[in-house]
């Protein structure tokens, strides 16, 4: 009798209508679509035994992929923010004609095929490209270095940062700019403190999304790259390498070396986002 | 630190152009405590808006304590302002909170860290909040907030207090406290304020004056038991008050209601013609009726007061009586005694509220 009270009061403050169904809909899809495929590329590197694994390892080359790939991805999502958020500011703020053709412009790079991309920023860039050529006349060179990586994942983070920002730009009260002003702020001391921190949160989401797409990010990257061994082979690359090769335990300890980093980055991520939205979120760390 | 407004005058944005404020004018004395009413679209919260420098005016001047500050951005004006929705920095702790008007100063006129310290201590005490400093605003009650937001428009002692809805978000306990407190703490800190509300009696309560405001124009400006005794108009009567309206006409010397059920009463010095009278619930009294009274039912208690409920046949009433005399009239009929009414011919007051001679009741009743 008693239980049967307990159960019908359980279910009285159920928070969400269909808990079961939402439950065993989203641990199925999440095991079977991130789960399963992720568990396979764990146990897979150890296959082949753990000789074969530590060798794997040790390869220099393989660090060197990793390490283009990092840095790049994470110089390009950091260059990307400031030129996400001020996007993002000019298209909420700035009553600018053609500002809607410019907002359904930002979301081009999700769209085109990355090894179109890769191809149209190579061809622009190159030594006989429209902004290549004067740039090589400086000396610069951008097309087949590790220039070009950043270039090539700044395009593609790009649209991340500025669709994190923009809604939460859109939703900050104006009262707020007008409160910072009546108290005597100056306009830089209103976007410098009261607007930009009330954006970090979105920012650094932003961020970790550009930089987990960078570390990912294949197809762009390999026809600007020029994919030099050590100076600018990106890790996905040289998976793909690897597999040409019929080296699967180099390929999968790639894999994992960059799953257990990327794991530590996104963290790294949440963490900094949960310590700058303090008073921001609801229900973030104090 | 006083404020003068002349006529200023401001149109909606748009093809449209409502016009938001028609001429105003208006003089806010050196410690004065005035509090703008009306309805909402009545042009009070873009009045209040000129005159923080937030909302730029078509013509007409604003004069802060002697000097005309158009041109002048909100932050040379030196006036506190107090937001509806408080608009608090929620990334920033209350102390943050506070001191940002002091942090936010050039490096020659800023205190120092300690002096600042000191004055978000001396402010956090003043509000009643000493040990929430460093909580986040989101931690903090309503009543809490918006006490935050006031010590953060005194921080920098303004001279001006601008109160726009400053207690719409809270619970009416919460609210008659917070305003008794704003009162204390004008009084104590010799400010000049300027309160926006829609809340009628929110504004008796509070202000030394109260303007009224409808459709972009101010209705009229006086002390509150003038408003309650002379309003200028049928909608000032209406919108400070529950009040019922009759209609009727004034020939030799007395109103008489068209409408049944309701006794004529006299009338001085007003020539011949169709007026309005309307009354207060409390001051409506009641002649009990041997025959072809109205019918009348208690519908509850209010204050203290028996509320009823009086059938006047083509509409029902509802009154405030005291209890003592309530319970007589519920066998037999009434004739309600609405002479203490003012009286409005043109939509402009006629005669003000007049106070009723003691005793008349039962002498009526025995007339009767």
């Amino acid at each position: 009798m008693k239980h049967a009270h307990n159960t019908t009061r359980a279910r009285a403050i159920d928070p969400l209508p269909g808990f079961r169904f939402a439950l065993v809909s989203t641990l199925l899809w999440v095991g079977l679509i991130v789960a399963l495929p992720l568990t396979a590329l764990v146990m897979r590197p150890w296959q082949e035994g753990i000789g074969a694994m530590t060798a794997a390892l040790q390869d220099s080359r393989m660090f060197a992929a990793l390490r283009v790939s990092f840095v790049s991805a994470f110089l390009a999502a950091l260059i990307d923010v400031p030129l996400g958020v001020i996007l993002a500011w000019t298209l909420v703020r700035a009553r600018l004609p053609g500002r809607r053709v410019a907002d359904a412009l930002i979301d081009l790079p999700f769209a085109i095929p990355t090894a179109v991309t890769g191809i149209t920023l190579a061809t622009l860039y190159g030594p006989q490209g429209w902004l290549g050529a004067p740039l090589a006349r400086l000396g610069i060179s951008i097309a087949y270095t590790a220039t070009g990586i950043v270039v090539a994942l700044m395009f593609v983070g790009l649209p991340f940062i500025v669709r994190s920002v923009e809604p939460v730009l859109r939703d900050l009260p104006p009262d707020l700019e007008e409160a910072a002003g009546l108290l005597g702020a100056r306009p830089w001391q209103i976007v410098t403190r009261v607007v930009l921190p009330a954006l970090l949160p979105a920012t650094v989401t932003g961020f970790g999304l550009a930089f987990a797409r960078g570390i990912g990010e294949y197809g762009s990257v390999i026809f600007i790259a020029g994919n030099q061994p050590f100076r600018s082979e990106i890790a996905p690359l040289l998976i793909v390498v690897r597999l040409q090769e019929f080296d699967y335990p180099g390929a999968t300890s790639i894999a994992f070396v960059l799953l257990v980093v990327s794991s530590l980055c996104l963290a790294g991520v949440a963490w900094l986002r949960r310590r700058v939205a303090r008073g921001l979120i609801t229900g973030a760390a104090a | 630190m006083s404020v003068r407004i002349e006529t200023l005058v401001r149109r909606a944005p748009g093809p449209e152009s409502k016009v938001l404020l028609d001429g105003v004018s208006l003089d806010v004395p050196d410690g004065g405590f005035v509090a703008l009413v009306g309805p909402s679209g009545a042009g009070k919260t873009t009045l209040l808006r000129s005159v923080a420098g937030l909302d730029a005016p078509e013509s007409g001047h604003v004069v802060i304590d002697g000097r005309a500050v158009e041109g002048l951005a909100p932050r040379e004006r030196n006036v506190g302002f107090v937001f509806q929705n408080y608009a608090l920095f929620r990334h920033m702790t209350v102390a943050k909170n506070i001191a940002f008007g002091l942090d936010v100063l050039p490096r020659g006129q800023r205190p120092s860290k300690a002096d600042i310290t000191a004055r978000v201590a001396e402010l956090l005490t003043l509000i009643q909040l000493p040990d929430l400093g460093q909580a986040y605003p989101e931690r903090l009650s309503g009543g809490q907030r918006q006490r935050v937001a006031l010590a953060r428009a005194l921080a920098t002692r303004p001279g001006l207090l601008l109160l726009d809805e400053p207690f719409g978000a809270l619970d009416p306990v919460v609210r008659r406290t917070v305003r008794a407190w704003i009162r204390a703490l004008h009084d104590q800190l010799k400010l000049t304020t300027i309160l926006v509300t829609h809340d009628q009696e929110e504004a008796l309560d509070v202000a030394d004056r109260v303007v009224v405001m409808q459709d972009g124009r101010i209705v009229q400006d006086a002390d509150p038991q003038t408003l309650e005794e002379e309003p200028a108009t049928p909608f000032v009567m209406e919108f400070l008050g529950e009040s019922l309206r009759f209609e009727g006409q004034i020939s030799s010397g007395q109103f008489v209601p068209n409408q049944a059920h309701v006794g004529a009463f006299d009338v001085q010095s007003l020539s011949d013609g169709p007026a309005v009278a309307m009354i207060r619930p409390h001051e409506v009294r009641l002649h009990a009726m041997r025959e072809d009274g109205a019918a009348v039912r208690q519908i509850g208690v209010r204050y203290g007061l028996i509320r009823l409920s009086v059938n006047l046949g083509v509409r029902t009433v509802e009154i405030l009586q005291p209890e003592p005399t309530a319970s007589t009239f519920y066998d037999c009929g009434v004739q309600l005694d609405i002479q203490e009414a003012r009286l409005f011919r043109d939509g402009k007051l006629a005669r003000a509220a007049q106070e009723a001679e003691t005793g008349q009741q039962h002498e009526m009743v025995s007339a009767i």
